[in-house]
């Protein structure tokens, strides 16, 4: 069964006031896009949780879209500070919960997995521990000795971006793989985001590849160009310049509330985006194509 | 005489510290620099992994952010972050990690969440990323960072990552598997655990005094007996 649809129904569809939501993806695509339609459809008291909250959550947060943000790395990768949300953090407006990476991954895989809880090594590190009460510690019941734990992350609703996937969401995803798999089966609802949509024959033609199955997802939407400024691997690069130009833009409140109503509420979706984004740029992140060598499955 | 910049002096001297054939958790920035020079001069064996999920990265330019397209293309391997800290650095497959901090004290801890109370924040820093796993798992760990005094408190505001605690043996005792850091490296010179886990200067970089050093760290600082004068980097 299709479940290609735009996504603006799918943000209607799925994303609701005081969800959970996890838009995936650690530096690579991330799904700006999804996070540009949440913001115009006007969500509100939303949960936001990623290792990286990364632009797409700065935004959201400065559109008012959330209540709460669940995170492991505050910066904006390789330039310094998100401000807005360290903002909101500092003044007490946005309720936080701060895990180290490997905290917040682990809280996926669990809720991936179907486990209540996953443990971890100790670090010997306690202050984080102590700070944040979902952390807790548990006997392991074989050595005697004390493991850390954290519960179980179950997102209302996952956004993931991909390569490519067909009309039912069997989804092919290559380069950094970062959280995407253990979002996709962790959430309740997962709405994805894709370059390309293609026929089931070529999903099947290299199974291996294939880290989300259809019947985990909800939606399907083809747009192309959703995750930048951040990447899509082999389709166009990181926009490294708009990273740092947020870094000055972020400074004021007036300065984000001006970009928003220019890039986000006054465009309709993702493709007059990219066509308000420029030629110029449109070559600047263009990439040349560097292909595998071919794997021979066999036919059985 | 060469002349270099202070970021090009511990990035030498960080280089230098690794090993052929160590598998290095690189970290961006001075860390990503060092692991390259090295591979391309004597530890051409050095493999590089990232925390997003690469291993034996061949970046062929210097990336902004730590998961950038061009540390896949060439890679070894590409997996998930899950298994980059359970397979790779909780098994202890991860030879050195590299990490920098808001404040790094007396003991070797390192703070990267925040200046003040936690609740209550001058500062909130970024926080964690991968610092706290790599700290307590790596075999070795080297401390990249400016030499300010404001960045060598004798103690942590908050300790996001463990040294050696308050002393080589509460490390010891926690059971933690990873040997802890091994040096810091400054623009001012080196300093590195004793035998009680307290960070001593070690060595000085060409042209700095002892008492300079001093001047920029919080705490009374020990000097080792045979203080050293580092090898100042070559073209």
């Amino acid at each position: 069964m299709s479940k290609l649809c735009t996504l603006k129904e799918a943000i209607a569809r799925h994303v609701h006031d005081g969800d959970c939501v996890y838009a995936a993806g650690f530096t690579h695509l991330i799904p700006f896009a999804a996070g540009h339609e949440i913001i115009r459809q006007g969500r509100k008291d939303l949960t936001l949780a990623r290792a990286t909250p990364d632009l797409i959550y700065d935004q959201m947060v400065a559109a008012g879209c959330a209540k709460k943000v669940i995170y492991s790395y505050i910066g904006n990768p390789g330039v310094g500070s998100l401000r807005i949300i360290r903002t909101e953090l500092e003044a007490g407006r946005l309720e936080f919960e701060e895990y180290s990476h490997f905290g917040m991954i682990s809280r996926l895989q669990a809720g991936a997995a179907g486990l209540p809880f996953m443990p971890m090594n100790q670090t010997a590190a306690t202050a984080l521990e102590q700070a944040n009460p979902l952390y807790r510690r548990v006997t392991d019941p074989y050595s005697g000795r004390e493991v850390v734990v954290v519960p179980a992350l179950n997102p209302d609703v996952a956004i993931i971006h991909v390569q490519r996937c067909d009309e039912r969401g069997n989804a092919h995803i290559w380069g950094i793989i970062g959280e995407q798999k253990e979002a996709a089966f962790a959430a309740r609802r997962v709405i994805l985001t894709a370059e390309e949509i293609v026929p089931e024959e070529v999903i099947r033609s290299d199974p291996n590849r294939t880290l989300i199955p259809e019947f985990v997802v909800s939606a399907v939407c083809h747009v192309p160009y959703c995750a930048h400024p951040s990447y899509t691997q082999g389709y166009y690069d990181r926009d490294n310049d708009f990273y740092l130009e947020w870094d000055k833009l972020s400074e004021t409140p007036e300065s984000v509330q001006a970009w928003l109503q220019e890039w986000v509420y006054g465009i309709a979706d993702r493709e007059a985006y990219w066509e308000k984004v420029g030629a110029e740029t449109h070559r600047r992140l263009s990439v040349p194509p560097l292909y595998a060598a071919p794997v021979n499955y066999g036919e059985y | 005489m060469t002349t270099f910049t202070a970021s090009e002096l511990m990035t030498v001297h960080a280089a230098r510290l690794l090993r052929d054939g160590d598998v290095v958790f690189v970290g961006v920035g001075l860390p990503n620099l060092a692991c390259n020079l090295a591979r391309r001069t004597h530890a051409p064996n050095l493999v590089m992994i990232y925390e997003a999920g690469v291993i034996g990265a061949r970046p062929s330019r210097l990336p902004l952010s730590i998961g950038d397209p061009t540390l896949v293309t060439r890679a070894t391997s590409v997996c998930s972050m899950y298994d980059i800290f359970t397979l790779y650095l909780q098994r202890g497959n991860v030879d050195v990690g590299f990490l920098g901090g808001a404040q790094i004290d007396r003991f070797g801890n390192i703070n990267a969440t925040v200046i003040g109370d936690y609740n209550h924040p001058k500062v909130r820093l970024p926080g964690s990323g991968g610092s706290m796993e790599i700290a307590g798992w790596a075999n070795r760990c080297y401390i990249i960072t400016p030499h300010q005094k404001r960045r060598f408190p004798e103690k942590v505001d908050f300790a996001t990552s463990a040294g050696f605690l308050n002393g080589r043996a509460a490390r010891e005792a926690s059971g933690v598997r990873g040997g802890g850091p091994q040096a810091v490296v400054t623009n001012l010179g080196f300093l590195e655990p004793d035998e009680n886990g307290e960070l001593v200067l070690t060595a000085v970089h060409p042209g700095v005094t002892v008492e300079e050093v001093q001047a920029n760290t919080g705490w009374p600082l020990k000097t080792a007996a045979n203080l050293r004068v580092t090898r100042p980097p070559s073209e």
